[in-house]
């Protein structure tokens, strides 16, 4: 049962072939039986699960019209806020903190009827591309424990690949979608920037941040897209026009006559061979189900990742500043006489970790009167071009593909001292975040080196988020007939998995 | 090659209200060197000619309409309150004694 896609369960729970609170019981199992070892969770609502499972059970039951998910269970990323649920982003300074209100994409996921499990591991307030820099520990790949799941939303790419839900919430900044999805052979994508509600995600770095679907199949994901896009009045950055037809796009899946437009600056050299392999393939079986393949060049795409290692940290600088220990969160210090501002600084000494301290203080730097032009100045500049690029491809293709990551999963500890190697990893995502465009990453499959999972990204321009569902649908369609099987029926069985 | 001293960063660390060790400083003061090298690169085609962008959607004045709707209740405002006092929050000293 768990191993079905969330289309397959809702058809089941539609039919009454199955109960949301069987299918619910069946993934908290799941989840008591690998977790120890997958650690994708930081906190499961057992109790809130079942009653919202049970909620829309007694609804079918007397016959009420239900959306197409509702009674599917879902992981929720640790920075979206549920109320009475502990939120901790990751951080220590959070532990124990307790939301008093629903973010949107919640409030947006309760309206459907998707069953809440819990809430994932993630890099410490998102920072981070491993999911090493959670203050609770790491999160394993469930391809192979030793390596990394991607970050910063590796818990909820474990999860999906864990079997542990069939659907997921992430956010991505620079990547943290798809990249995770990359390594786990799962799908991720980060709508157009101000498609979904930022209402309640935990700000890391304002202009970039995005949530979205993670999930086992295109379709999947769009069906979950759809639940929780939409202009929200609470967030003045979301969008007020209609949802793209993205479920729609998922179910046709075609390509003729689409052009799609390779990213030349985005492969090659730092590429590992497997993922080129794979990216090759993909392309061929593109061409084959009627797409028209160009390639098309963004000159400025390499100076992305330094942009935005200074727009991030300069926007996080300001964000983080909240954590202030007066209102909410860990207090250190507080001693008889203690002024508030030792209380701040031995509190955020104790309570952020080492990543996000760095990035502070970059960002402070590069904020700071006499370097701002040199650096943040520049760095928006540096946006501009980008988007331009993005702008001149997208005359040429009506979408824009590239793997999605230079390497498929590498060894948990084996960047964690090399902060610009860790960085590099996020080489071809952060392109799309800096010109807020829609982003996919989907399996292409394994690379022949390692046997790990390869990821095929797919760009689309803004609010035309259904073009990537169309291409990725239609290679997707292509993979499974020349596979025979979806390429998670590939992974090593977890030690007590069901 | 930009450089930061170890006394840089702990000004920055003061700034951004963070307490750190001295080994942590000396640390990241080294770490900067090399972070700070990569991202200078975007100077190299900062033009003075390159309009800024600080945000993906050209939104302004975004409004809704000033209509009173429920907010949070006291008691939720403050259910995460590290202290609190007479339904307010309580904070350390923020004035000096005089």
């Amino acid at each position: 049962m768990i191993r079905n896609s969330a289309s397959e369960m809702a058809s089941k729970l539609a039919s009454g072939e199955i109960s949301s609170v069987a299918l619910t019981q069946a993934h908290l199992d799941q989840i008591s039986a690998v977790d120890a070892d997958v650690h994708a969770f930081l906190h499961v609502d057992t109790e809130g699960a079942l009653a919202q499972a049970a909620a829309v059970d007694a609804k079918r039951a007397s016959g009420e019209k239900l959306s197409p998910l509702a009674g599917v269970p879902l992981a929720l990323k640790d920075v979206m806020v549920q109320k009475g649920i502990p939120t901790t982003c990751g951080s220590k300074i959070l532990e124990g903190w307790r939301p008093p209100y629903d973010s949107t994409v919640v409030v947006n996921l309760k309206k459907n009827g998707i069953v809440i499990l819990g809430k994932t591991n993630m890099d410490e307030f998102a920072m981070g591309s491993s999911t090493e820099n959670s203050a609770y520990g790491p999160t394993h790949n469930p391809w192979d424990l030793t390596r990394i799941p991607g970050g910063s939303g590796g818990g909820s790419a474990a999860s999906l690949a864990a079997f542990q839900a069939p659907l997921a919430i992430g956010t991505d900044t620079g990547g943290s979608i798809r990249q995770p999805a990359a390594v786990t052979g799962t799908v991720g994508v980060k709508p157009t920037y101000g498609g979904v509600s930022r209402y309640g995600l935990v700000a890391f770095s304002s202009s970039l941040d995005q949530a979205g679907p993670c999930a086992r199949t295109v379709l999947d994901a769009a069906l979950l897209h759809e639940a929780i896009a939409g202009h929200d009045p609470k967030d003045s950055t979301s969008i007020n026009a209609p949802v793209p037809a993205v479920v729609a796009a998922a179910k046709a899946g075609n390509v003729k006559g689409m052009k799609i437009g390779v990213v030349k600056e985005l492969n090659g050299d730092g590429y590992q061979k497997g993922v080129r392999d794979r990216f090759e393939e993909s392309l061929e079986l593109l061409a084959a189900a009627g797409a028209e393949i160009v390639e098309v060049s963004a000159p400025n795409f390499e100076y992305a990742l330094a942009a935005y290692y200074l727009i991030a940290p300069s926007e996080c600088s300001s964000n983080l500043a909240r954590f202030d220990a007066m209102r909410y969160g860990l207090r250190v210090g507080d001693n008889d006489g203690a002024s508030a501002e030792s209380v701040m600084n031995l509190t955020r000494e104790v309570g952020f970790g080492r990543e996000v301290k760095r990035r502070i203080i970059l960002g402070t730097y590069a904020l700071s009167s006499g370097y701002y032009d040199a650096y943040y100045g520049s760095a928006q500049k540096v946006r501009t071009l980008i988007t331009q690029d993005f702008n001149k491809a997208f005359e040429k293709a009506d979408v824009l593909v590239s793997p999605t990551c230079p390497t498929t999963a590498f060894k948990i500890g084996e960047k964690a001292d090399d902060p610009l190697a860790m960085y590099l990893n996020d080489i071809a995502t952060i392109p799309v975040n800096m010109a807020g465009i829609g982003g996919m990453s989907l399996p292409s499959g394994l690379a022949e080196e390692d046997g790990l999972p390869v990821g095929f990204q797919i760009m689309s321009p803004v609010m035309k988020d259904d073009r990537m569902y169309s291409v990725g649908a239609a290679l997707e369609a292509a993979l499974l007939s020349k596979w025979g099987a979806p390429l998670l029926s590939n992974i090593p069985a977890l030690a007590g998995s069901k | 090659m930009t450089s930061l001293s170890r006394d840089d960063v702990a000004k920055l660390a003061g700034l951004a209200r963070i307490q750190m060790s001295d080994a942590e400083l000396v640390a990241l003061s080294n770490e900067f060197t090399v972070i700070l090298d990569a991202v200078a690169r975007v100077q190299e085609v900062a033009g003075a000619d390159v309009p800024a962008t600080s945000h993906p959607l050209p939104l302004r004045n975004v409004f809704r309409p000033d209509v009173v709707i429920p907010s949070l209740s006291p008691a939720d405002a403050l259910s995460g309150a590290p202290a609190q006092e007479e339904a307010r929050f309580r904070v350390p000293q923020i004035l000096g004694e005089e």
